[in-house]
């Protein structure tokens, strides 16, 4: 089949005016789920699943149902960057790289340029990972099935590595917070042994007279990533921000127009550095299964930063740092469809809800799925296109509407945005006990803050924790112990070993500089 | 504002009472949303279940409040069983259950649930399990199957959704009855299983048909022998374990309970929604498409059906040493 | 700030030797296996279920004694610095909004969102922020009722209304 016409086909189809609807709907639904902290893509797509329903019923075929769930879900992923710039509470895993220099951004007042430049780079990152998507989505999927448990604990050796940098300068601090991270995604049930894990009992499990007094068994889910990073985002960075400013907040410019967001896009081109870095990269840490789009963005912000000749401006509002990993996460999620639609696997929780949405459509979705189904297959991808379009015209347009909330006095803005964390952190899982986890871990990080004690690795390590111990210990279990398997398969090798000299890099000229010093 | 509180509440009993005086005349029904909870998380094969259920009930409109989806994956379900157990209004709590079901409070006496006081509300399926490798093995039947595996000893692989599990189950029965020793590699999710199967990472599984269908119908993995009492309609060429010879079948339950402490008016409501939902042309389908056995059963029926099964995973968990 | 630097790292690392005996734990099914049997390998070679929470606490312990060297060396810009770990603005407002978010998720427990939503933000915004009655009712009655459409009715994530739920009854024979 030729790709070319089956494209043009698609987007045709992706046109007609009841999909093209469904579109505008999609991505409007989308983006404002994805801007509520605590809700994301998967919350829009698993809510109206039901009603994907009877949209089959009235057109008869599965496609104009799948264009719907996937506009929310490019919607959800512009959507995501909306909150972690303006309101500094990263919404998914995916936007927490956004953070680091959107927040900065917003802070010096130039908010619009952050969100512009944002909504610009997801742009390009999703429209470059539809061209390849549409170009090789077959044989890509054989190079997915390649990469077992091995490759994908070397693939998060990198993601570490990556971040190590992140930390600031304060290297005791950093390894506490990794490492912090590291253990708490660890609490729950052990998937390797099935056996509970770390769950504390109360307050301390050390005092008999104490056991029972509170209910604990919310550690048995284990702690989720939105608890700790809606904690910290949400109480302990603004509770910082309230008395390190005396609660005198300026967010942003007086006046912002329509003439000021035009301004902000055609300075644009000076993101282009991230842009790109962040396109590539994305898409191809995407389609790896498993790995999903939070590890792509954050390497794309890493290897953005190690590219740049102005690595200290990162971390203070550099344009590069919002388009990296905006890039890399759009980009991410359009690979994470390819393992879905090509392999049967999800690559992420909202994935895998249009997995079941494919399924209870009655489509196979597996390695025929392309040869099968073409009539849904062209059509998708060529949604895929449209969405994109769609988004980029609704953020742009809804960008004014989202600086008129950071206008708000900041004594209206703080609370909104408590009351936001807490009904978010409940709506992620519907359990009261998350919310109060949240509240403390909010707390605890507002006194770590003050010290400067680095955070964003914690929250990012609570994200890659869960997928990097299963799969070092399911890889040891297949070589009875060996270490020697990360080095000896081919693709496992030389990730691993960029790995390690990437994480020891810094240490060794931290040592060198030391000794040079005294 | 404490005396308009208590006005407003005093109203709100009121309109509570005239609600249900109303509501007496006729038969019971749910007076707000439903919490239907999944013992798994998302995307799963249980989770699937209950959306194609909820979706059911919704294009059908068959019940007057929604069902509203809630996935509590926890400890292998424990946390769904400790919540279900916990909950203030058992006649809006309904729970979709799989195996762990039974499992669970086994293997975790501390968390006091006792199955039996759940409410049958009525199963919905039983899923099957089937042996699969893949293609490139070059094995085309059972018996060069465990030629193979006895030749490789331990660095046989296979892979399986969690630990003490369904696939775990089957895998040790294995072992035992076949004095093979294959090496179980516990997995997240049966997605990743089939996957890492047909990427040739792990040399078996024994994945629902739903996981690996996508992978059998593109000719990279193939089935080998189903662990149901009869040949599936969808693999007509595949023998069971019983023509082997070995007296052994196993089934995964897809049930719907109601929360302990429901009462009996609800759980006839709920019994006879999910009729409905069973009955349809949606379920029917997805039942034959993915390969799902086992007719609807509810009440007393249901409840002797659990008890046989809880008296079955005891011994089997017993003897492969989970627990004591 | 110095001395909050060091009361820091001292409970941090308590903190870390107490995640390193929990991660000894073992299965509690079965009590004839000793602590910290699972956090080497095991006999077919692969780490035990307390491998990776107990050497990353055991890390995490070694960096806060890092943290008190620099400390004691005063290398650290906290160790240096004579600021107040938190002056007396920054405490009372600790108090005013933490405590508020306390008293807030109480209320939550026991009248349900939609309530505490109105008397918590009555509070910020009236007692806290010094807006006048009128903006504060308005926010404070409205935010709630756009939540309620939001996620009970728009996205059917129902949240919990305590005592407050006979209220609830007609609203949802209305709108769901």
């Amino acid at each position: 089949m030729e790709i070319l016409p089956s494209l043009v086909d698609g987007i045709y189809q992706a046109l007609m005016p009841l999909n093209l609807a469904l579109c505008v709907v999609g991505v409007v639904v989308g983006l404002f789920v994805g801007a509520m902290p605590g809700l994301g893509s998967v919350n829009g797509v698993a809510i109206l699943l039901p009603f994907t329903f009877v949209i089959q019923d009235m057109t008869g075929s599965a496609t104009s149902p799948m264009i719907f769930l996937a506009a929310i879900y490019y919607g959800a992923m512009y959507g995501g960057a909306i909150s972690s710039i303006t309101l500094g509470i990263p919404g998914a895993s995916t936007a927490v790289a956004t953070t680091f220099d959107g927040r900065p951004l917003a802070l010096k007042g130039f908010a619009e340029r952050a969100l512009v430049t944002a909504a610009i780079a997801s742009f390009i990152g999703a429209t470059v990972a539809n061209v390849f998507f549409t170009a090789f989505a077959p044989p890509l999927a054989t190079v997915a099935l390649k990469f077992g448990n091995p490759e994908i604990f070397a693939l998060m050796l990198l993601a570490f590595s990556t971040f190590i940098g992140l930390g600031g300068d304060d290297i005791p601090k950093t390894i506490i917070s990794i490492a912090l991270g590291l253990v708490l995604a660890t609490v729950g049930f052990d998937i390797i042994t099935g056996e509970p894990r770390l769950q504390f009992g109360d307050p301390f499990d050390l005092f008999p007279a104490t056991a029972g007094l509170i209910d604990t068994t919310g550690f048995s889910h284990g702690i989720r990533f939105l608890v700790l990073a809606i904690g910290v985002y949400g109480i302990g960075e603004m509770i910082w921000t309230i008395n390190s400013t005396r609660g005198e907040v300026h967010m942003t410019e007086a006046n912002v127009n329509f003439k000021s967001v035009m301004a902000a896009i055609r300075k644009f081109p000076e993101a282009w550095k991230g842009t790109t870095v962040g396109s590539f990269l994305g898409f191809f840490v995407g389609i790896l299964p498993a790995a999903g789009a939070t590890p792509g963005s954050l390497m794309a912000y890493g290897v953005t930063k190690m590219l740049s000749k102005d690595k200290d401006s990162f971390g203070k509002g550099n344009v590069n740092g919002v388009a990296a990993p905006e890039a890399a996460n759009n980009s991410a999620s359009t690979g994470a469809m390819l393992p879905m639609m090509t392999l049967g696997i999800p690559g992420s929780p909202t994935t895998a809800v249009l997995l079941a949405g494919m399924v209870i459509w009655g489509l196979q979705p597996g390695p025929l799925l392309f040869a099968d189904q073409p009539d849904f297959v062209w059509p998708l991808i060529g949604s895929f296109y449209v969405s994109n379009l769609v988004a980029v015209l609704v953020n742009l347009a809804f960008i004014p509407v989202f600086l008129w909330m950071l206008r708000m006095p900041f004594t209206i803005l703080a609370p909104m945005i408590f009351v936001l964390s807490v009904i978010g952190t409940y709506a992620a899982y519907q359990n009261m006990f998350d919310v109060w986890l949240m509240l403390l871990f909010g707390i605890g990080a507002y006194f770590l803050r003050i010290l400067d004690y680095p955070l964003a690795p914690a929250v990012l390590a609570i994200v890659l924790g869960p997928i990097a111990e299963p799969t070092l210990r399911q890889s040891l279990l297949l070589s009875d112990g060996s270490f020697s398997i990360f080095f000896n398969r081919p693709i496992a090798g030389p990730i691993t070993v960029i790995a390690i000299i990437l994480i020891f890099l810094p240490l060794v000229s931290w040592v060198v500089k030391r000794a040079r010093g005294k | 504002m404490s005396i308009s509180l208590k006005k407003l509440a005093t109203a709100g009993i009121m309109t509570l009472v005239a609600l249900g005086v109303s509501s007496a005349a006729k038969a019971w029904e749910p007076t707000k949303p439903v919490d239907f909870v999944i013992m798994a998380g998302k995307g799963g094969g249980a989770d699937k279940m209950a959306r194609l259920m909820q979706a059911i009930v919704e294009k059908e409109d068959l019940s007057s409040r929604p069902l509203v989806p809630t996935n509590k994956s926890g400890g292998s379900g424990a946390e769904a069983l400790v919540h279900m157990k916990g909950v203030t209004d058992p006649d809006h709590t309904i729970m979709v259950t799989l195996n762990s079901f039974f499992t669970t409070p086994l293997r975790q006496p501390g968390l006091d649930v006792d199955i039996m006081k759940f409410a049958p509300v009525g199963r919905m399926a039983e899923d099957t399990f089937l042996l699969w490798v893949n293609k490139k093995e070059g094995i085309n039947s059972f018996d060069e199957f465990l030629a193979e595996a006895k030749k490789r000893g331990s660095g046989w692989v296979m892979g399986g959704t969690g630990k003490n599990s369904e696939d775990n189950i089957i895998t040790d029965h294995l072992n035992t009855a076949y004095g093979l020793s294959i090496k179980y590699i516990p997995y997240k999710g049966g997605g990743a299983v089939a996957k890492d199967l047909a990427g040739e990472q792990i040399h078996s599984s024994v994945n629902n048909p739903s996981e690996a269908l996508g992978f059998y119908e593109s000719g990279d993995v193939i089935p080998l022998v189903a662990f149901t009492d009869e040949r599936l309609p969808l693999f007509p060429d595949v023998p069971t374990l019983k023509e082997t010879g070995s007296d052994f079948s196993y089934f995964m339950q897809r049930s719907v309970v109601g929360a302990p402490g429901m009462s009996d008016e609800a759980l006839e409501y709920f019994s006879g929604l999910f009729t409905k939902v069973y009955e349809s042309e949606d379920w029917q389908n997805y039942k034959s498409s993915k390969s799902l056995m086992g007719d609807f059963m509810a009440g007393s029926e249901l409840a002797s059906y659990w008890d046989v099964q809880r008296t079955r995973h005891e011994s089997i968990l017993k003897a492969s040493g989970a627990i004591k | 700030m110095r001395r909050a630097e060091l009361v820091t790292a001292v409970v941090l690392a308590f903190f870390s030797m107490y995640l390193m005996w929990k991660s000894g734990e073992g299965p509690s099914w079965d009590p004839d296996i000793a602590r910290f049997d699972n956090i080497g390998f095991d006999e077919t070679g692969t780490p035990g279920s307390g491998f990776w929470p107990f050497w990353l606490s055991l890390a995490m312990l070694l960096s806060c004694f890092w943290i008190m060297v620099n400390w004691w060396r005063r290398t650290s810009p906290p160790s240096q610095s004579t600021e107040p770990y938190m002056d007396s603005y920054s405490k009372r407002w600790l108090v005013y909004v933490g405590g508020g978010l306390f008293a807030f998720l109480g209320l939550i427990e026991w009248m349900g969102f939609y309530a505490a939503i109105f008397f918590f933000l009555i509070y910020y915004l009236r007692f806290l922020g010094k807006h006048a009655w009128r903006r504060t009712l308005l926010i404070s009655v409205l935010t709630p009722v756009f939540c309620f459409f939001f996620f009970d009715v728009a996205m059917r994530i129902v949240l919990p209304k305590g005592i407050t739920e006979p209220l609830f009854l007609p609203l949802y024979e209305i709108f769901l």
